[in-house]
């Protein structure tokens, strides 16, 4: 038996998945989840082999969804989507279904993913994809952590600084911190570079939240922050920094 | 003399103007001369031919300004211009009066070379400079418009660009509910057809800076929200209420659509439980009172007090229409966020 959820916050959508998916008798639909977080519970739960993903959703798009799924399954996305995310999608292979989509598409897509051996996980090659095409369309004015089983949405201008801890980012804020399995170049990427400055090999500040620089060791710096937080500032950091800042 | 028509001096008034100071100039001329040493007849001689040819370099003056105005270096050419006309203007004089007055007088006349030619600069200089000032005036007014003219440009765009954003998702999405419906309930698909054509044809039919009535603009918005009620009307419900007065009342179109599109984005694509979308308008003096309320998810979007989420345009429009910053004004109650717009009649 192939394992799927469809998760899509607008029930007549599910309807015509579930109702094309009745040529699949191998099919189980596990569950259906209204959004992104009923998702990644139904996905810890059911370790399904095939999620339907809608991507504009509440709470939670779809990729912010995914990023919260340590070994995501594989993935269609049934989108009414934009057109230059659709073109991230047509230049790799994750497969993806434009609403409305007719039934010979559905197939194609299902006969796609079922030549390649059903039940495997998503390869590693489409993992990679889903990875750009979210850095893409990821909201630019939050990040999505998962503690535990809980999932929270920090506002990007809630957040004090990055720091580098193993295979993690610690992400601070003023009264919480929280793991997310990503690199320091990934958040160096995503954010804006004028709020946030990669002040070491392992820091990245906000900007907005630096009271005052103070010299620290040879050709090196310590930022304060309003809380007194002491973040090391390299000389290639401080660069960066005072232009920044404008100094 | 057919490039007179164009230059600045003919505009307007101008031309009387000119035509005034010369007149009255060549009275002060006469009544100098007079206390000086001249006869009448005399004076008023000296006084025609030389204002009737100081008058004519002016207006060559002014016309070759039409077709040149140096960028840089103004001062040098415009000096020398005023002495090169002066120097003319006096031998052209002192060669026609030769003719036809005594030597006496153009003895009295060569005596007073030097003041001529100072006042002969001192006019045509100031008339260089009010001729300067006013082509800087022509041009300020003309950028002025021009900045006028791409500012209404982008401010088009700008609300096109707006409206483009959530259209395409807004009919994609309601043509795929119309084809999950078209086999389990064929019936209520045929409906969304109808209600989906209805609303893209009085889109299409809209004007930006129309007026219509409020009637017209509810029953608009009506459609739009049973669209949204076919796609998510498990959780969706909407309260439309007016006051019979308010209903004739006009506004400009198109100017709630985006405050409803707002709500429902917040209140409605962005949230989970079941929500109220309200619309009430009434009558209060002489404004039309128009209050959109949306729940939203504070864990989601937190909306900024003041202009609100995505009402900037909505609010450069009124300033644009009314030049009134106070019309548009939003509210947050729990987690219910009110928009009030408010239309002088």
């Amino acid at each position: 038996m192939i394992k799927a959820i469809i998760i899509d916050d607008e029930p007549l959508a599910r309807t015509i998945v579930r109702e094309y998916l009745l040529d699949y008798p191998q099919v189980d639909i596990a569950e259906e989840c209204n959004d992104g977080f009923e998702g990644v519970k139904a996905i810890m739960q059911h370790q399904p082999d095939l999620i339907f993903l809608d991507i504009q959703m509440p709470k939670i798009n779809g990729f912010e969804m995914l990023e919260l799924v340590e070994k995501p399954p594989a993935v269609i996305f049934t989108t009414a989507f934009d057109e230059y995310a659709i073109r991230a999608f047509e230049t790799h292979a994750v497969d993806y279904l434009l609403k409305p989509f007719s039934k010979e598409r559905f197939d194609r897509a299902m006969q796609k993913w079922l030549e390649k051996s059903a039940g495997d996980r998503l390869p590693a090659e489409e993992a990679s994809l889903i990875q750009v095409i979210t850095e893409a369309a990821l909201p630019n004015n939050r990040i999505v952590v998962k503690d535990n089983s809980r999932i929270r949405i920090i506002p990007l201008h809630d957040i004090l600084y990055f720091e580098a801890a193993d295979d993690y980012v610690k992400i601070h804020t003023a009264d919480a911190w929280h793991l997310k399995n990503k690199t320091m170049q990934y958040f160096e990427k995503l954010l804006d570079s004028k709020q946030f400055v990669r002040t070491h090999r392992s820091y990245i500040v906000n900007v907005q939240f630096i009271t005052r620089l103070e010299p620290h060791e040879k050709e090196s710096y310590l930022a304060i922050l309003n809380k007194g937080q002491r973040i090391p500032v390299s000389k290639t950091g401080y660069v960066k920094l005072k232009q920044v800042l404008g100094l | 003399m057919q490039a007179l028509p164009n230059t600045i001096i003919y505009k307007g008034r101008n031309k009387i103007y000119f035509i005034a100071f010369w007149l009255i100039w060549s009275i002060i001329h006469v009544w100098v001369l007079q206390e000086w040493k001249y006869t009448a007849e005399e004076a008023w001689t000296d006084s025609c031919v030389s204002n009737a040819l100081l008058a004519a370099i002016s207006v060559v003056i002014i016309i070759s300004m039409h077709y040149y105005l140096p960028r840089k270096e103004q001062l040098t050419y415009f000096s020398l211009m005023c002495l090169g006309a002066a120097g003319i203007w006096i031998t052209l004089t002192r060669f026609i009066l030769s003719y036809i007055v005594p030597d006496g007088i153009l003895n009295a006349f060569t005596q007073s070379i030097p003041v001529r030619i100072a006042i002969a600069i001192l006019i045509l200089g100031c008339i260089i400079l009010i001729n300067v000032l006013l082509y800087a005036q022509e041009e300020q007014k003309e950028q002025e418009r021009r900045k006028n003219e791409s500012d209404s440009i982008a401010r088009d765009a700008e609300l096109y660009k707006l409206r483009q954003q959530l259209q395409p998702h807004f009919l994609f999405n309601s043509l795929n509910s119309i084809s999950a419906l078209v086999v389990a309930r064929p019936a209520e698909a045929r409906k969304m057809i109808q209600q989906l054509s209805d609303y893209l044809r009085s889109t299409l039919k809209k004007e930006e800076y129309k007026w219509v009535s409020l009637e017209e603009e509810l029953e608009y918005l009506r459609l739009y929200l049973d669209i949204e009620k076919v796609r998510f009307g498990h959780r969706l419900s909407t309260v439309l209420r007016q006051d019979e007065k308010a209903l004739p009342l006009k506004l400009p179109a198109l100017l709630l659509q985006p405050i409803v599109e707002n709500a429902i984005k917040f209140g409605l694509y962005d949230t989970t439980e079941n929500i109220t979308i309200s619309v009430e308008s009434e009558m209060q003096g002489n404004m039309l009172v128009i209050q959109v309320r949306n729940p939203f998810d504070p864990d989601v979007s937190k909306p900024v007090k003041g202009t609100g989420f995505g009402l900037n345009s909505v609010q450069k429009r009124l300033f644009l229409l009314f030049a009134r910053n106070d019309l548009l004004t939003t509210d947050i109650r729990e987690n219910i966020f009110i928009t009030q717009v408010k239309i002088p009649q």
